[in-house]
């Protein structure tokens, strides 16, 4: 028993100790979100199936990696009309292009738990660069990267033809995501 | 020929007001409604629902000024049981005009949208979104709406007939050929 209870004290301490680098990541505590204006209404929704690779030592941050590719059939775009309508070719043309994706290229401390990570998403055959500013939180269970950034849509040809129209469906869009990750 | 006593100003410029965006507010729902989505859909749907707000707002002012306010007396020759059926039937007018943009708001918010007025000004979701509830209220909106058009032609009707068919200026009482009640 007591042998047990020094090794579980080990255990527990050891994160504690050394750094852990963190790969293993929670799908069910791990979201996407993202918020846009529709003739000035707030309109949420979100994506529910996504996969994550990621490596993170808080220890090394610039050797960060991190790849997200998300199902876009797993949209929810507020309403099931809206859902319907995105995948279509205005939209996302999800027949030819059913993922985004999402690799990051570069990782810059910021101090405080706060980060730079630099990478390019590609959505609907369109690759940009983008910086997304992530905030780590180690958390009791698992740790947590929470990161914003504004996606403008038309960068990306997400709402082409009539939809190009800023003024009913907005060019910007709201992203924030949240992945959570224990370390090994 | 007496004089016609009609109502006062602000009453006849809200029944006018309410009257227009009711006839333009109507239409526009029913036909909205069957479009396939579409940004002119997404607009026509904000117009109906800043026009609902609107009737919404000048309908809470007209009460306020109904209650404070006495209509003028009927004319003369005029039967008791029209005299009742007129008051039913204007006090449901109020009602529907006060439960169908409440109907249309809430729909709105269970089915996930809130309504911000002119694109402006927010209206707080006063439910959650909830398909089912969201259904429901659409049915209800609906239904509310098919009883107003029941009564505003009931109500369309009655003013006709006291003005063409028994021949006296009734119309005169929401309009601004008549002497005004003191
Ligand atoms: C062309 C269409 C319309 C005509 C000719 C018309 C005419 C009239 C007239 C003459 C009155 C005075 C009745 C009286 O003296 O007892 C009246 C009152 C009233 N009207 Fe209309 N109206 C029309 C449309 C509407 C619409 C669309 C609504 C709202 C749904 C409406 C709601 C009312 C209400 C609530 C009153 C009672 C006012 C009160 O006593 O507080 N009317 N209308």
């Amino acid at each position: 028993m007591r042998m047990t209870g020094l090794i579980l004290l080990a255990a527990l301490a050891a994160p504690a100790a050394n750094a852990v680098e963190y790969q293993t990541v929670l799908p069910k505590q791990s979201t996407i979100h993202f918020e846009f204006r529709q003739m000035g209404v707030p309109i949420k929704g979100g994506f529910k199936r996504f996969t994550t690779q990621m490596t993170f030592d808080p220890a090394k941050p610039e050797a960060a990696r991190a790849q997200i590719e998300i199902d876009l059939a797993s949209i929810d775009a507020g309403s099931p009309e809206a859902d319907d309508e995105s995948a279509g070719k205005l939209w996302f043309n999800r027949s030819v292009h059913p993922k985004a994706t999402f690799v990051s290229s570069q990782v810059r401390a910021l101090g405080n738990n706060r980060y730079e990570m630099r990478g390019t998403l590609t959505l609907k055959g369109k690759s940009r660069d983008m910086v997304v500013p992530v905030t780590f939180a180690p958390g009791k269970n698992a740790a947590t990267f929470d990161g914003a950034f504004v996606l403008r849509r038309l960068d990306f040809g997400i709402g082409e033809g009539m939809w190009a129209d800023v003024n009913t469906v907005a060019n910007e869009v709201q992203v924030r995501f949240r992945i959570a990750a224990i370390g090994n | 020929m007496s004089v016609v006593m009609r109502y006062s100003t602000p009453a006849i410029v809200l029944h006018w007001l309410v009257a227009l965006l009711i006839f333009a507010g109507f239409p526009l729902g029913v036909y909205m409604h069957e479009l396939p989505l579409s940004p002119d859909k997404l607009k026509l749907y904000s117009y109906h629902k800043w026009i609902g707000v609107t009737v919404l707002m000048l309908v809470a002012v007209r009460l306020g000024w109904r209650l404070t306010h006495m209509p003028p007396p009927l004319p003369d020759g005029i039967a008791a049981w029209q005299r009742r059926a007129s008051a039913i039937t204007h006090g449901l007018l109020y009602g529907l005009m006060i439960a169908i943009p409440l109907s249309g708001w809430l729909m709105s918010s269970a089915k996930g949208f809130q309504t911000v007025w002119l694109g402006v000004l927010p209206l707080p979701d006063l439910v959650d979104k909830d398909k089912a509830l969201g259904d429901l209220l659409a049915g209800v909106h609906q239904a509310l709406n098919f009883t107003l058009l029941a009564l505003v032609i009931l109500h369309v009707a009655a003013a006709l007939k006291h003005h063409f068919i028994e021949r006296r200026p009734f119309l005169q009482r929401m309009a601004w050929g008549g002497k005004e009640r003191t």
